[in-house]
């Protein structure tokens, strides 16, 4: 298989601080990745140069033809890489069905905004959409009266409409129930089949039920790769972040 | 929801009592500042008025609408984009002096060649040129001779100059208050260059003392009224063209860059684009508002081009409700006639009396007149249900 994204040599430091040194990882085509670290070990920080927010001090992030360290935000989206922040980010005084809707990759201009008509086909894809993030009720409930983690499912809908090849979930199932994280975990599995996830997560259970291979970050550097059954016996791994 | 959708005319009790459906619930809130209703009543309020309003009263009505266009595209900007303008004056004044420009020439070419001094100076330049010693009319002043070409200018100066302003700003990042404090800084700069150009542009005390409009006197009655007329036609026009905007998808996103800017470039938009568009729809808007104004008082003036009444403009959206585009006009139609009451009744202090007014309503109405009237209504609504 091939890869989707290549990181080279990747760094970045803050005021001096080497948050991420001189990494190199490849995600392929299809594959679930998960992203493990203790605090500070530089996950997020990656994610955050994958997708635009961070400029890197060195080194490359490929993704399938384009070198992202040459292009911004919106650029990198349209490209196919979408992000899921942390604390769930979506447009609060919208609703549902207008925050997928927005998503929709097609229409990014003004004028195309101004003259946007809803087609028969964006409807049907915001409400497939919507019923494969368990939502498809919700369609016109403000996204700021939604629970947290309803509010998670529809940042990723979000990635979801907007056609990403690639998805980079931070935390997605930070603070919600046994159920919800079943759930969550199902849906994962569903959606990564013809996309590419790279997921940052704490919950190791969670991280099991759904990794194709796992990646372990410490201080910035790749400690370890390989599937959930390796890294549990890898020494290192278990020195610095599972514990004994 | 949008423009196309429900039909025009359903009360709003109505209208929102419907909306209490699953699926309307959430957007009732928006479409509530405006109906199409409260749209009809505020125009034909305004047909109306100059059967009930003597001639000065309706003059001062017209030119309180002049400035609603502003609190309009206040709305827009600040309720909308979120983008906080402290310098509508800018384009107000462009509106305003492009059509004074315009009609000076007029009234120095016309009247046997000129006014009275110009004539007595033998030059048919206008009069405050002659004065300041000014002896040919300076290049970028001969154009605005053309009535289509000062017209023209005042779309284009203020849409160009604003999106171009913006575009520059947001690109950058630099937005919130600093962008405040940027369009406050230029308004306070374009005033006081109006006043320190006084051979060009009149000066402190502006440029007035105009004849007629393409050939039409200014003074009759029937001019008055036709004025009038189209001045609220185009305001009914901005608020129509602001609700299209405010409802499309474009509105949606808008609404997404004032919450979250940061989120939406990782929607794969350009917010800075959509910015700088929103604040030259709004300079439009608003410098549209300036040449009625100017035609129909009569003035061009640096004293509506500066800190003072720009700020004024974000008050009488603030007072109408910045999520409104009819509350702006109620807004300055209020504020305005406020300050002439209190002006013409206490001389001395009328501008605390403003002041107050926006602190009162800030601190206690968020949501201005629509919020208080929307409030009323879903009052009496519930009170007709029990």
């Amino acid at each position: 298989m091939s890869n989707i994204l290549e990181v080279e040599n990747l760094s970045v430091s803050f005021d001096g601080f080497k948050a991420v040194d001189d990494l190199s990882l490849s995600v392929e085509e299809n594959e679930l990745r998960c992203v493990i670290g203790p605090n500070g070990a530089g996950k997020t920080t990656l994610l955050d140069m994958i997708c635009g927010k961070t400029k890197p001090s060195a080194g490359r992030i490929r993704f399938d033809r384009h070198e992202l360290t040459q292009m911004i935000e919106y650029t990198i989206t349209r490209a196919g890489v979408g992000r899921k922040f942390q604390t769930p980010s979506t447009y609060e005084d919208l609703t549902v069905r207008e925050n997928l809707e927005i998503s929709h990759p097609a229409r990014r201009g003004v004028f195309d905004c101004l003259f946007f008509h809803r087609s028969a086909d964006v409807d049907r894809r915001v409400k497939s959409v919507a019923g494969d993030i368990y939502l498809g009720e919700q369609l016109a409930t403000k996204a700021g009266l939604l629970s947290h983690g309803q509010k998670q499912w529809l940042e990723i809908g979000m990635l979801l409409m907007q056609e990403s090849r690639l998805l980079l979930l931070d935390e997605p199932v930070a603070g919600m129930s046994a159920r919800e994280r079943e759930a969550t975990a199902e849906l994962l599995k569903r959606i990564s089949k013809g996309r590419s996830l790279v997921v940052i997560e704490h919950d190791m259970g969670f991280v099991g039920s759904i990794a194709d291979r796992v990646t372990v970050l410490h201080q910035g550097k790749l400690l370890a790769e390989g599937s959930m059954e390796a890294m549990q016996r890898d020494e290192r791994v278990i020195d610095v972040y599972l514990g004994h | 929801m949008a423009l196309t959708g429900k039909p025009a005319l359903i009360p709003p009790g109505d209208a929102s009592r419907g909306s209490d459906a699953p699926g309307q619930a959430a957007q009732s809130a928006q479409a509530a500042n405006f109906s199409w209703l409260a749209l009809g009543v505020l125009a034909l309020l305004l047909a109306a008025m100059p059967l009930a309003l003597d001639a000065f009263r309706l003059g001062l009505l017209a030119k309180y609408l002049c400035l609603a266009f502003a609190a309009v595209g206040i709305v827009l900007i600040w309720g909308y984009g979120g983008i906080l303008s402290l310098g509508q004056g800018i384009f107000f004044g462009l509106g305003s002096y492009s059509v004074a420009m315009f009609l000076k020439l007029e009234a120095a070419a016309i009247a046997g060649s000129g006014s009275a001094l110009s004539q007595f100076y033998g030059s048919d330049l206008p009069d405050f040129m002659v004065w300041n010693s000014v002896e040919a009319l300076p290049w970028w002043w001969v154009p605005f001779g053309n009535l289509g070409f000062a017209l023209a200018m005042v779309i284009v100066l203020p849409g160009v100059i604003a999106f171009v302003l913006a575009y520059a700003n947001f690109r950058k990042r630099v937005g919130g208050v600093y962008f405040s404090i940027v369009t406050l800084a230029l308004a306070a700069i374009m005033a006081i260059v109006i006043i320190g150009q006084q051979g060009y542009t009149g000066g402190i005390n502006g440029i007035t003392d105009f004849r007629t409009l393409a050939g039409l006197s200014l003074d009759s009655e029937g001019a008055r009224h036709a004025l009038y007329y189209i001045t609220v036609g185009l305001l009914v026009a901005s608020l129509v063209v602001g609700r299209w905007i405010v409802a499309s998808r474009l509105g949606k996103v808008l609404v997404a860059i004032r919450d979250r800017e940061d989120r939406v470039r990782f929607s794969g938009y350009d917010p800075a684009l959509f910015k700088a568009f929103i604040f030259a729809v709004a300079a439009v808007i608003t410098s549209i508002g300036g040449a009625l104004f100017t035609i129909q008082v009569g003035l061009a003036s640096p004293s509506l081009v500066g800190i003072v009444p720009s700020i004024e403009m974000v008050i009488y959206a603030a007072v109408g409700g910045r999520l409104s585009l009819l509350g702006a006009v109620y807004g300055a139609l209020l504020v305005l006639s406020a300050k002439t009451f209190f002006s013409e009744q206490f001389v001395e202090y009328w501008q605390y009396f403003i002041g107050t007014l926006f602190i009162v309503v800030v601190v206690f109405m968020p949501t201005g007149l629509a919020g208080l009237a929307e409030r009323l209504l879903r009052a009496r609504r519930n009170g007709n249900k029990r």
